[in-house]
């Protein structure tokens, strides 16, 4: 191949066999390099979870054998003493995201109930791009609006940071009950109404269980959305290592506690806030794991 | 079974709900943007885009150095991650369509999508800056930022070029094949070209994703309120200007970040908009 790279180079004098083998040798190294350049960007992205999963767990490693599984249900974090346990930020975390989807869940199928059945058609495209630009906001725009527009009135409370997450939150369920909506086949929505069905009755009774798989997958997504989130929170949760009775305290999440406390910390604190980090990690990993899993099985349903 | 009365009941008031909620979303949208137009627009001059950021106490300035600083990672961080991302799509589509290899790279990708971007965050100053060890990689400095950024990119451009290649007929591949062109060119020249719009489309998105995030940047970049063009040093950037300067008693502080908000969130309504007009004109032919 290299003999015929350099008579190319002299130029004229090729017969055209020549020129032939020499363009064929140049596509098949070119598609030889090109099929493994793909192929090696493609193994980056498995490359890269796990550099993340191992680059954590080395950071966090010093607090993990300093504190064991005692971190997960210590409930102090005092920074004097190095004394730090996560239930606070674990519990502010699974708390506000639960109120949040306890919110966003009934208003999102509403809203997609709507843009599937009830809808014009000529206000269906710009209702649902409206309510997907709501979940193109960044997070620190809901964040600075909550801490002015809400906190004045409620606070900065557990219950603000939910409402915000809500809201955040809202788009993404809304956007993919609309689409798994849509998957139910013509037929069947016409079989409900020639029998006599409501539009209501054809939603619950055909439209949702018909869907139920996927609607919860895109809840999970939507749940793994509010598990992570952190600038939104940040602003509004008041930022305290107490587990509160009441909704209207302040507290906090996983995120909140390392974006707030990163920056002052060092040694072993720092190596807690990384362990939080981990852990954050692995709760959303799952979560949006078994969304994914739920989702593929729709898309499956929806594709046979 | 209930009468038909109270069925139609039931259907009206759960109707009703939906058109509540439908209208309860939008008035969330409507909500945000007036406010953020309210209190941005009242900050927008001149001095925003020709001052640098104010330190405490002192009057006026502008935000130069943040946009300038944001410019400048979001493109680097899109640079550096939508090659590999195109590429890393491009094998899922066209090498590897059926491959095991190519589910799990999607699952773990779609993970990746909606990973807390605070996580991105930590994992790379876990993984190029800690501190206080000899091996450290590069400090805080823009290119980290950069970096984190890039790793927000990759998953996003993944999964739409992979979509957007999907789509692309085989037969087009196939008249392609037939005239012997070989695999490498049949993607370079009539894949990427019957999907280039889809593919714009993907980076668009990945642009306004990249450009708001913050969580990443608060322990790659350490904000400061200079003018730098040095990708190896600190570099001041608007959404962890805005995060600095919110919660702060200074009025001409407070906004600033409202005006720094309202950048932002047009920048990115506008490229979402954008990337979808570009995907509708695809549908559309």
């Amino acid at each position: 191949m290299a003999d015929v790279t350099l008579s190319n180079a002299e130029g004229k004098s090729l017969s055209a066999q020549q020129q032939r083998i020499s363009a064929v040798g140049i596509f098949r190294l070119t598609d030889r390099v090109f099929h493994n350049v793909t192929f090696v960007a493609a193994l980056f992205v498995l490359i890269l979870l796990g550099a993340i999963i191992l680059s954590l767990i080395v950071g966090a490693w010093p607090a993990i054998a300093k504190f064991g599984v005692g971190f997960l249900y210590g409930e102090r974090w005092s920074v004097n003493k190095e004394i730090f346990g996560a239930l606070s930020p674990i519990y502010g975390t699974l708390m506000t995201s639960f109120i949040a989807m306890l919110i966003a869940v009934p208003i999102g199928l509403g809203i997609a109930i709507f843009l599937t059945e009830l809808c014009p058609a000529a206000l269906r495209r710009p209702i649902g791009i409206a309510i997907e630009l709501l979940a193109g906001i960044p997070s620190i725009i809901y964040g600075i609006w909550g801490f002015f527009t809400l906190t004045p009135f409620f606070g900065q409370t557990l219950l603000t940071a939910a409402l915000i997450l809500a809201i955040m939150v809202l788009p993404f369920v809304t956007a993919i009950s609309r689409d798994v909506f849509s998957t139910v086949p013509a037929v069947l929505k016409e079989a409900a109404y020639g029998l006599g069905c409501t539009t209501w009755e054809v939603a619950k009774n055909v439209v949702v269980p018909y869907t139920r798989v996927g609607v919860v997958g895109g809840v999970m997504l939507g749940l793994g959305r509010a598990l992570g989130e952190t600038m939104a929170v940040t602003f509004v949760i008041g930022n305290s290592h107490t587990i509160a009775a009441s909704l209207l305290s302040p507290a906090t999440t996983i995120s909140a506690t390392i974006a707030n406390e990163f920056q002052e910390s060092d040694g072993i604190y720092r190596s807690a806030l990384l362990e939080l980090g981990l852990l954050l990690f692995v709760i959303t990993f799952f979560v949006l794991a078994a969304a994914r899993i739920m989702l593929m099985r729709i898309e499956r349903k929806a594709g046979a | 079974m209930a009468s038909y009365a109270s069925r139609r009941a039931a259907n009206r008031i759960m109707m009703g709900l939906c058109w509540a909620a439908t209208l309860f979303g939008l008035a969330w949208l409507a909500l945000i943007l007036i406010t953020l137009f309210w209190n941005g627009f009242a900050g927008i001059n001149l001095d925003v885009f020709t001052h640098d950021t104010p330190g405490p106490n002192t009057e006026g300035g502008g935000l130069r150095n943040a946009i300038v600083g944001s410019l400048i990672m979001t493109a680097l961080g899109v640079g550096i991650g939508t090659p590999i991302g195109i590429l890393a799509g491009t094998y899922m589509a066209e090498y590897g369509r059926y491959s095991r290899l190519t589910f799990y790279i999607r699952f773990v990708n779609d993970i990746l999508l909606s990973a807390p971007s605070i996580i991105i965050g930590l994992f790379i100053y876990a993984a190029l800056i800690t501190e206080g060890i000899e091996h450290r990689i590069v400090g805080y400095s823009a290119i980290a930022g950069a970096l984190a950024l890039a790793v927000i990119v990759i998953p996003v451009v993944v999964r739409t070029t992979e979509d957007m290649l999907l789509l692309v007929p085989n037969p087009l591949r196939e008249a392609a094949s037939a005239l012997g062109l070989p695999r490498s060119h049949v993607v370079l020249k009539i894949a990427y070209k019957a999907a280039r719009a889809g593919l714009i489309t993907g980076v668009l998105l990945a642009v306004a994703r990249a450009a708001g995030e913050t969580a990443p940047l608060l322990f790659t970049v350490q904000s400061d309120q200079f003018f730098s063009l040095d990708l190896t040093k600190q570099m001041a950037n608007l959404p962890v200007v805005i995060n600095n300067f919110a919660g702060k008693g200074y009025a001409n502080w407070q906004q600033l970040a409202w005006t720094g908000a309202l950048i932002i969130t047009l920048a990115v309504l506008t490229l979402s908009i954008a990337a979808r007009v570009l995907s509708a004109q695809r549908t559309q032919k």
